[in-house]
Order: C-alpha cells, then structure tokens, then sequence
C-alpha cells in the first residue's frame, strides 16, 4: 500500500513541475525576446531616421520602412519639404540630406583622425605590451614580479583622475593638441600587457629552447618564433584597442579638444550640439552617428568571437 | 685521476661564467622589454597621480603660464600659490556653493550608481540563465543583440537617446499610442526627482515654502541644510533626466555582463544540476540554490566593475546635459571637467579628482579583501 502510494504524489509533482517548466520557459523567451527588441530597436530607428528629411524626423519618427523614390530633395524652390510629403503611414521616401549636411561639417577630416589615432595607438600597444608581456612571463631578472604589479596597479587608477594632471604635463612638453601628444599618453596598456603575458606563458619552453640551441637571439626567438605563435592574443589586442579608441572621448577632449583639425568622429559629433535639445538638426546627428558606427559594426561582425571571448576572459580572470 | 679532479672544477667555472653572462643578458633583455611599456605607463598614468595631488594644493586657475612658477616674495607674478588643504576643506567641509557643488555632485553619483548597479546585475543574471538553457534556438542571434550596444560609441548612444527622448521622439510617441492619456515627460530637461515624484502621487506634497523653511521646533525641518543642501534635496532622489541617463547606461552596459555570466555559468558542470534535479529540486529550487550560490564570485565581480565604472560617468553627462537641469545630472567626474576646464579652477577640481580617486581605491580595496577572505 505505502509502496503503490509512493509514485502517485510524484507523478503529481511532475505533473505540476511540467507546466511550471513550460510557463517559465514561456517567460524566459518573452523577456529575452522583449530585451532583444529593446536592445535593436534603437538602431533599427537611427538608421532608418537617418535617411528621412528633418521635418519627417521630428513628425514621424516610427516611419522604418524605405519605398521609392529614393534620394528625395528635402528642399524644394527653397522651401523644405513638410513631412507629410515624405512619409505615408510606416514607410518613408529616404534622402541624403542628413548625410550630406554632416558630411559638409568636416566628417572626412574626423573620420581621418579616428582611423590615424585608433591605428597608431593600437600598434604602439602591440609592440609595448607584447614585449612586456614577454619580458614578465619568460625572462627572469631581479624586479620582475615587482614591475608586473606596478603595471597591475595602474588599472586600479580611474581616468577621471588623469585629465587634469595629463593635461598640465603635456602642456608643458609642448605636446597639447598634436597628434603624438594623444598617441603618446595611450601608447601602452595594463590590460593588454597582462593578456599578452597570461599568453606568453603558455607557450611550451622547449620552443624557445630549441631556437636557443640554433643560435638565435632573445630579440629573434621572440619576433620569429613566439609571436607569431600568439597570433590569437594578437587579434584580441587588435581589436579592443581599435574598439577602444575609436570610441574614446575623454582623453581626446582633453588632450586635443581646443584644435578642430585633430578631432576625432566622436569629438566632432559632439561638438555639433547647439544648446537646445529640442531643436537640433536631428538627420545630420543620426547620420553622423551611422557613419561612426559602421567600421565598428564591421570590425565586431567579422571577429565577434574575439569580443565575446575577451569579454568573457576579463570576467573570469578578473575574479 | 687527477687529470679528471683537474678538469671538472675548470669546466663548472666555464659553465659557471657562461651562465651568468646569460643570465645578465636574460636581465638586460629584460629589463630592454619591458622598458616601453613600463616608461609609458609610469609617466602617464603613475606620475600623473602625484602631479594632480600637487596642484590639489594649489590655487592655479589653469590659465597663467605655469612657466611664471609660484608666487613667492621674489616672484609675485607667479601663476599659483600654495594653499595647503583649502581646497579639500572647501569641497568637503566650508559651507558654500563649492561644497554644494561637490555634494550635490557626489548626491547625484550616489543615486546614479544605486540605481544602475543592481538593475544591470539582476537583468544581466537572468538574461544570461535564460540564453544558456538547451532548448533555446539563436543564442548567437540574442548574445550579438545583447552585445552589440556595448562596444558602440559612448557619444553616439548619448546622441540616439537624446533623439531617442525628446519630447515628440520615439518614446513618447509609442507610450502616446499605448496610453492615450499619457501627458509627455520632457525625460531632458526635468529636474524633479523620482521620490519627489513618488511621493507626490501618494499625497505628500510640501509647499515650495515648506521645502525651504528651517524651523525644528515647528518639524518644518525639510529646508535645513546638511553640507551645503537642503534635506529635501537630498532626498528628492535622481532627477528624472538622470534617471534616463541611467536607463541608457543599463541597456549599454547589460550586454557586458552577461557574457561575463555566460562564461560563468557554462563553467558549472552539469552534473550539479543533475545531481540535485534527481533529489526533485524544481527549476526555482535549482537557480536559487545553485546557480546564485555558484556564480556569488562572478556577481561580486560584475557589481565592483559597475561600481567603479558608474562612480566615472562623465561622457554621456557631457554630450547630453552638461550637468543640468538644475545640476541634477552633475557628476563627480563632470565636476572635476567643468571646475578645471569651464570655471578655471584647477587646484579646486584637482582635489576633487583625488577624493573621487580615494573613494575608488576604497572600492577596490574592499573587493580585493572580501575575495582574500572567501579563498
């Protein structure tokens, strides 16, 4: 009797574990689908608002869906184009107004700056951080352990603190407002140093060894055997750094804010704001920030692997 | 025999000089490694740290060449003088407008960050279980939806958003078409706080008068100042635009931390689950007792980071309010910009810099034991 009145209870159970599973999985899906609507939708927006005629923008900002005829004139006889004129329901006539007005306001010039400075810091930071990177994880010399935490430490250091002294220093090197002065201060990194170095040491000593053996120098053993090996590391530091950069903003105000022909995108693009935010010429921002974007929608869909790797790594080994 | 004895105390001093003379070079190479990196970092992040706690002690405006030196009887045309702690007692101690700044400053960070922080860890936890269930289809799809934000431009965010919230935008016309009655929020330019807010709908509701008065011995007590501001302000809670300011920084930033609790919960082996799914645990009983407990390192990763990044915020403050409405989005760190680089104060913001600093270090420092302690 207590045997055959065992089971009955736990088919219950089941039973009722079942529909509670199935209505948390109903859930989950609800909430990831309704966050994964959130997430996209402003892009979705920016770009579509990005093509449509200033009035159109301010009027009917959910109109997404393009239909010709494409590359209106959103200035006609002088007159700009009412919104209705452009848009009907949820689909609107796109025009190159916005990118064209952004386009007028130097972009060029900062697009060119942003590819100089996220290039140039990001090579510096390869050479610097995977020779130090080396150096800390293969060479043994008296300091080193010392020398990895001071360069440790430095991550704890907050950029906020760094605007006022970086900018009295460089001030007096004659260094603000030039491009190696920016380039200089970002040459090397705590992060990049410590990935290179956790790399470095998981490279089989009898590679070295062997190369040793044949003659060859630290410098050589290092260039032609082991870094070619840390290709991956590489890659990962390529992209953070250029992901980095590109992005950066407050380094750059401070550092080369006052002269225009250096801006970078995002110091242009903020520069653009008039006061009011209500009456900003909104087609040229959202295009401004399309074209921003792009080479970072670009470099992160060709290596997202490595972005959701390094992310995922910072995690773990932060911990 | 003694042709042997002979010979092996010759060849260890041979091998002896080699090994040290390769040891020497192993050093200088060393030493020649890590020299770039290293010169960089120590000029222009550690040596930095001691020049800003110098000027924090000085009255420099940031506009006299520094070149004119100090004032000193010799030099009276000097650019600044040593002024010893005033700084520091005038942001953190003299009542005065400095002192409101500063607090109203560290008010605002401190709403901000008590915001945003459990939001994003929850939000990113959960997200970050459900994405790493089996049954799901397109986790590639919602990890590159989630993600994608992050790594895109701080200012261009800030752009989106502001377009995003003004007051025809794309929010107010979609919550316009949900709610008909809705009446639009000007979410950028509404200096009233969320409590203030809160409670006004349940009827509590001071006076303008009331709010400054300052009369124990009547309890009208919300006017009296505690540093500098009023108790209502302080308890007003993140104005409106702030807190759209940090509903921009939780959709940024979620993406981040739910791959870091991805890579953490794909690390929980799977026969955890197992084990305790066979005791009859159900799905609550499961992510309850084991997945929090498991991933509690992880959460205590991801909390110090959003800390420590959101006690910094400063570009999405510059490109959208510049501090206002009514300094209710004036944060620390875009204190420390507008005194050094708008109202030329730079020995003021200087100090400021280095108290934001020490309130970090504590931060980092408390994480640092707590995670000594757990292992």
């Amino acid at each position: 009797m207590a045997a055959a009145a065992q089971p009955l209870p736990q088919t219950n159970t089941s039973t009722s574990g079942r529909i509670i599973r199935r209505v948390l999985l109903i859930i989950g899906i609800i909430i990831l689908i309704v966050v994964a609507f959130v997430e996209i939708i402003p892009f979705v927006f920016t770009i579509a608002n990005s093509f449509k005629c200033l009035p159109a923008i301010n009027a009917h900002p959910w109109a997404f869906i393009p239909v010709p005829p494409f590359g209106v004139d959103c200035v006609q006889d002088g007159i700009p184009l009412p919104a209705n004129a452009t848009v009907q329901g949820l689909t609107f006539n796109p025009s190159l107004d916005g990118y064209r007005t952004v386009i007028a306001q130097d972009l060029p010039r900062w697009f060119m700056n942003s590819i100089i400075f996220s290039v140039a810091i990001t090579i510096c930071r390869l050479i610097t951080d995977s020779l130090a990177g080396y150096s800390l994880a293969r060479l043994k010399y008296i300091g080193n352990r010392v020398i990895f935490f001071i360069i440790l430490g430095t991550l704890m250091i907050p950029g906020v603190v760094l605007i006022i002294p970086r900018f009295i220093m460089l001030q007096q090197l004659g260094l603000l407002n030039t491009y190696q002065g920016l380039i200089i201060v970002l040459a090397s990194d705590a992060f990049g140093i410590f990935l290179m170095k956790q790399f470095f040491e998981n490279v089989p000593h009898e590679i070295e060894e062997a190369a040793q053996v044949d003659g060859a120098s630290r410098f050589t053993t290092f260039a032609r055997i082991i870094l070619p090996m840390a290709t991956p590391a590489l890659v990962a530091l390529t992209i953070f750094s250029f992901q980095g950069q590109w992005n950066n903003f407050m380094d750059a105000l401070i550092i080369i804010g006052s002269n225009p022909l250096l801006w970078t995108l995002t110091l242009g693009l903020s520069s653009l704001q008039g006061v009011s935010g209500e009456t900003l010429i909104w087609n040229m921002f959202l295009a401004g920030s399309v074209i921003t974007t792009i080479p970072l929608a670009i470099v992160f869909f060709s290596f997202q692997r490595y972005f959701v790797e390094g992310t995922a790594y910072s995690g773990l080994a932060g911990q | 025999m003694t042709q042997q004895t002979a010979a092996t105390p010759a060849t260890t001093a041979a091998a002896g000089g080699t090994m040290r003379s390769s040891k020497l070079q192993e050093a200088i190479t060393g030493y020649g490694f890590v020299a770039p990196a290293l010169f960089v970092l120590v000029v222009f992040m550690i040596i930095p740290l001691i020049v800003s706690f110098y000027f924090s002690l000085t009255d420099w405006n940031g506009i006299t060449p520094l070149d004119q030196g100090r004032i000193t009887e010799d030099n009276p045309d000097g650019a600044y003088e040593i002024v010893g702690l005033e700084n520091y007692t005038r942001i953190l101690f003299e009542p005065g407008i400095r002192q409101a700044s500063f607090y109203t400053a560290l008010k605002n960070t401190a709403y901000y960050t008590l915001g945003i922080v459990p939001v994003q860890t929850v939000l990113a936890l959960v997200l970050a279980v459900i994405v790493n269930q089996r049954w799901l289809k397109g986790k590639g799809f919602f990890r590159t939806a989630f993600y994608f934000p992050s790594i895109t431009s701080s200012v261009v965010i800030s752009l989106i958003f502001m377009w995003m919230f003004t007051s025809s935008g794309l929010v107010n016309t979609a919550i316009k078409a949900i709610f008909p009655q809705y009446t639009p929020v000007t979410w950028l330019d509404d200096p009233n706080g969320l409590i203030h807010l809160f409670l006004n709908t349940i009827g509590i509701n001071p006076s303008r008068e009331a709010i400054r008065m300052c009369d124990p011995a009547t309890l009208q007590f919300w006017g009296c100042e505690i540093a500098s501001i009023r108790l209502w302000d302080w308890f007003s809670g993140p104005s409106v635009t702030m807190a759209t300011i940090m509903i921009l920084n939780i959709w940024t930033t979620i993406g981040t931390m739910m791959i870091i609790y991805l890579a953490a919960l794909q690390g929980i082996p799977s026969q955890v689950y197992e084990a305790a799914y066979v005791d009859g645990a159900n799905a609550w009983q499961l992510f309850r007792r084991i997945t929090v407990p498991l991933l509690s390192p992880t959460t205590f990763f991801v909390v110090t980071v959003g800390l420590i990044g959101s006690l910094q915020v400063f570009d999405q403050v510059y490109v959208m309010t510049a501090g206002g409405p009514n300094n209710t989005t004036l944060t620390v760190a875009y204190l420390v910009y507008r005194s050094a680089f708008k109202d030329s104060r730079m020995g003021l913001a200087a100090a400021t810099a280095i108290v934001l600093f020490i309130i970090i270090f504590l931060f980092t420092m408390a994480q640092r034991r707590i995670i000594r302690e757990r292992n």
